[in-house]
C-alpha cells in the first residue's frame, strides 16, 4: 500500500497492490478441486489465473520461470496428494522439479515465498479456497515482483 | 527477399564456390542428412525467405565455425545464421529450446535492471575475494548450472568457480566478484536476440567499470568471447582486457608449483576458445606443465575439433546425441581415461551422454581444465 498524491486535485488516493498470480493445477485433482470450490460457491480471491496441466510432474522450472519472467508476482503449482496421482508417481516428479525451481528462484534473488507447491484433491474445494487466499495474502505482503513491469493502475 | 540478399552479401556468401566442403565437415549434416549449410545459403538466394525463416533446422546450426574453417573463400556462415535468426525472431519464429527454455528464461530475466541476484553462495571461507582490485573474475552461469544440473548428473559446476579463484589466489591475485553480475548474453546473441544482448552488455560493462578492474578473467570461453569481441563490436570500446583462465595459467606457469598427478587425459577444444579466440596452445601448455600427466590428442583436435553437439540450449536432439557419442568414443580411442574440457557447457553436454541409460555406455570421466590444474597444485 502506498499513498499517492494527485497534483491536480490535491487529494490523497490509496493505490492498492493487486498481485498477479499464475496457478498451475493438475487436471485430475487440483483443477477439479477448483471446480468444486466454484460449484459450492466458496468465495475466494480472484487475483489468479489458472493453467490446467495434465499432471503436476509436467510443470518443469521452465514454466514457473517463464511466468515470473512475464511479470507474475507469484506462482502456485498444485497437484494430487501422494498416493492419489492419476499417473501414480507424477507428484513425486513434481517435488523433484519444484526443488530445482525453488533453488533457481532463490539464486535469481526473488523471494522463495513467491513460488509454492500444494496438494489439493478433487473433493477439497474449501482447501483450494484457503490455499488461494493464503497465497494471495502472502504475495500481497511481499509486494510486487522486481520483474513486474506493468504500470500500476490507480483503481 | 532484398533483406536476405543484403545479409548474404555482408557475410561473403556470393563468393561461394559450391565446393560443398561446409556440408562435408558440418557435424550436424554428418548425422542429419536433411541439414546442409550450403542448402541454407541457397535457400536464402533462390527461394522465398519466409520458408527459410520458418524452417526448424534454422536453429540447429551449432555456430561452431568448422565450416568457415574449411571454406576456401571464408564465407561467414555462423554470422549469416545469426542475422537470419534475428530476422526470424522479429517475425515471431523460435526453435525448440532444450530443458523447456529454462536457461534462456534465466538469461532474459537477468536483463531486468531491478533484479538483485543472490548468486555468490559458492564463495567459501578459504577463498580470498577482493572488493576493489585490478582483476575481476566473471563467473557466468555456474551458480544456475549448480541449481539445475547438479542433481541430475554427478557434477559440481560451482567447483569450477571455486578452483578458478583458488588458482588466482595462488598467483597472489584476489579477484573481484560482482554480486549482481548479469548473464553475458552469448546465447541470446547467437539466437538473434541482439537487443537483449545490448541490454545485458550495458549493465555488465557499467558494473565492471565501476569496480575499477583493468582485467577480466573468466573460466567460460563463451563469456570470454562476448566480453572480448562482441561487446566492443556492438557497444563500442571497453576499458578492460579480457582473458580466459587458461591464458592466465599458461602465462604464469613458472610461478605455480605442481605435485605429481598420475592421469591419462585428452583435451576437447571448445569452439569459442579455439576457432573464435584462437587459444589452442595455452590450455595444452597449462596441462603439460603438470608432472605425471600424460596427454593424448584426439583425431580431430585443435582447429579441426568437433563441437560438443549443442549450442545456445537450442534444438538438442538425436543428432546432438550422436555427435556427443562419436566424440566420446574418439576420446576413448586415444587411450585416455579422462576427457578434459575448458568450457562448462561442453562438459554438461558430454556428461549428459555418459549418464544416459542406453546400453552402450562410453566409459570415460569428464573434468574441467581448472579442476585438473587446481587438484595438481602443491600445498
Amino acid at each position: 500500500m502506498a499513498i499517492k498524491t494527485s497534483k491536480r486535485e490535491k487529494k490523497v488516493t490509496w493505490e492498492e497492490f493487486v498481485p498477479d498470480i499464475v496457478a498451475f493445477a493438475c487436471n485430475w485433482c487440483s483443477y477439479a478441486g477448483a471446480d468444486t470450490a466454484g460449484v459450492n460457491r466458496i468465495q475466494h480471491s480472484p487475483n489468479f489465473r489458472i493453467i490446467r496441466t495434465m499432471c503436476s510432474g509436467r510443470v518443469t522450472p521452465a514454466y514457473v520461470l517463464k511466468a515470473l519472467k512475464l511479470g507474475a508476482d507469484g506462482v502456485l503449482v498444485s497437484g494430487c496428494h501422494f498416493g492419489d496421482c492419476h499417473y501414480i508417481f507424477g507428484n513425486y516428479e513434481a517435488v523433484k522439479q519444484f526443488e530445482k525451481t525453488k533453488a533457481l528462484v532463490k539464486t535469481l534473488g526473488l523471494d522463495e515465498k513467491r513460488v509454492r507447491l500444494e496438494w489439493v484433491s478433487a473433493a477439497e474445494g474449501g482447501r483450494w479456497a484457503d490455499v488461494i487466499n493464503e497465497f494471495v495474502g502472502q504475495i500481497t505482503a511481499l509486494g510486487p515482483s522486481p520483474l513486474n513491469h506493468k504500470p500500476k493502475s490507480g483503481k | 527477399m532484398e533483406l536476405i540478399i543484403e545479409k548474404l552479401k555482408k557475410n561473403r556468401a556470393f563468393l561461394c564456390l559450391e565446393c560443398g566442403k561446409c556440408t562435408a565437415t558440418c557435424p550436424i549434416s554428418t548425422y542429419n542428412r536433411g541439414y546442409s549449410p550450403r542448402r541454407m545459403l541457397a535457400e536464402g538466394l533462390f527461394y522465398d525467405a519466409g520458408d527459410l525463416m520458418s524452417d526448424r533446422l534454422l536453429w540447429s546450426c551449432l555456430t561452431c565455425r568448422l565450416c568457415s574453417q574449411r571454406c576456401p573463400v571464408d564465407v561467414k556462415y555462423s554470422d549469416y545464421m545469426r542475422d537470419i535468426r534475428a530476422e526470424a525472431c522479429r517475425h515471431g519464429q523460435w526453435g525448440n529450446p532444450s530443458h523447456g527454455g529454462t536457461l534462456l528464461h534465466i538469461m532474459e530475466m537477468t536483463a531486468s535492471p531491478k533484479l538483485r541476484q543472490n548468486r555468490t553462495g559458492w564463495i567459501t571461507e578459504d577463498l580470498r575475494i577482493g572488493t576493489k582490485g585490478e582483476v575481476l573474475y566473471f563467473v557466468g552461469c555456474l551458480p544456475y548450472f549448480q541449481d539445475f544440473f547438479s542433481k541430475d548428473f554427478d557434477f559440481d559446476p560451482v567447483s569450477i568457480a571455486q578452483d578458478t579463484v583458488r588458482i588466482l589466489n595462488r598467483l597472489g591475485i584476489e579477484p573481484v566478484v560482482l554480486e549482481n553480475e548479469r548473464c553475458c548474453g552469448h546465447d541470446l546473441y547467437w539466437l538473434g536476440r541482439l537487443e537483449k544482448l545490448d541490454d545485458l552488455g550495458r549493465l555488465n560493462i557499467k558494473q565492471i567499470e565501476e569496480s575499477g578492474a583493468k582485467m577480466v578473467v573468466t573460466a567460460c570461453p563463451e563469456c570470454a568471447l562476448v566480453l572480448k569481441n562482441i561487446y566492443p563490436e556492438r557497444l563500442g570500446n571497453i576499458g578492460f582486457e579480457v582473458a580466459h583462465i587458461s591464458e592466465i595459467i599458461a602465462r604464469n606457469v613458472d610461478r605455480l608449483k605442481f605435485k605429481n598427478l598420475d592421469m591419462e587425459i585428452t583435451f576437447q577444444d571448445p569452439c569459442r576458445l579455439g576457432r573464435y579466440l584462437g587459444v589452442y596452445r595455452q590450455p595444452r601448455e597449462a596441462l603439460s606443465s603438470i608432472p605425471g600427466l600424460r596427454m593424448y590428442e584426439m583425431r580431430h583436435s585443435g582447429r579441426g575439433a568437433i563441437c560438443c553437439g549443442t549450442t545456445n540450449w537450442m534444438n538438442c536432439d538425436a543428432t546432438s546425441h550422436q555427435i556427443q557419442r562419436n566424440r566420446l568414443n574418439e576420446a576413448r580411442a586415444t587411450g585416455a581415461k579422462t576427457l578434459v574440457t575448458a568450457c562448462p557447457k561442453c562438459q554438461i553436454h558430454l556428461r549428459c551422454t555418459t549418464c544416459s541409460k542406453e546400453p552402450e555406455k562410453v566409459d570415460i570421466a569428464l573434468s574441467d581444465l581448472v579442476n585438473i590444474v587446481a587438484s595438481a597444485l602443491a600445498d
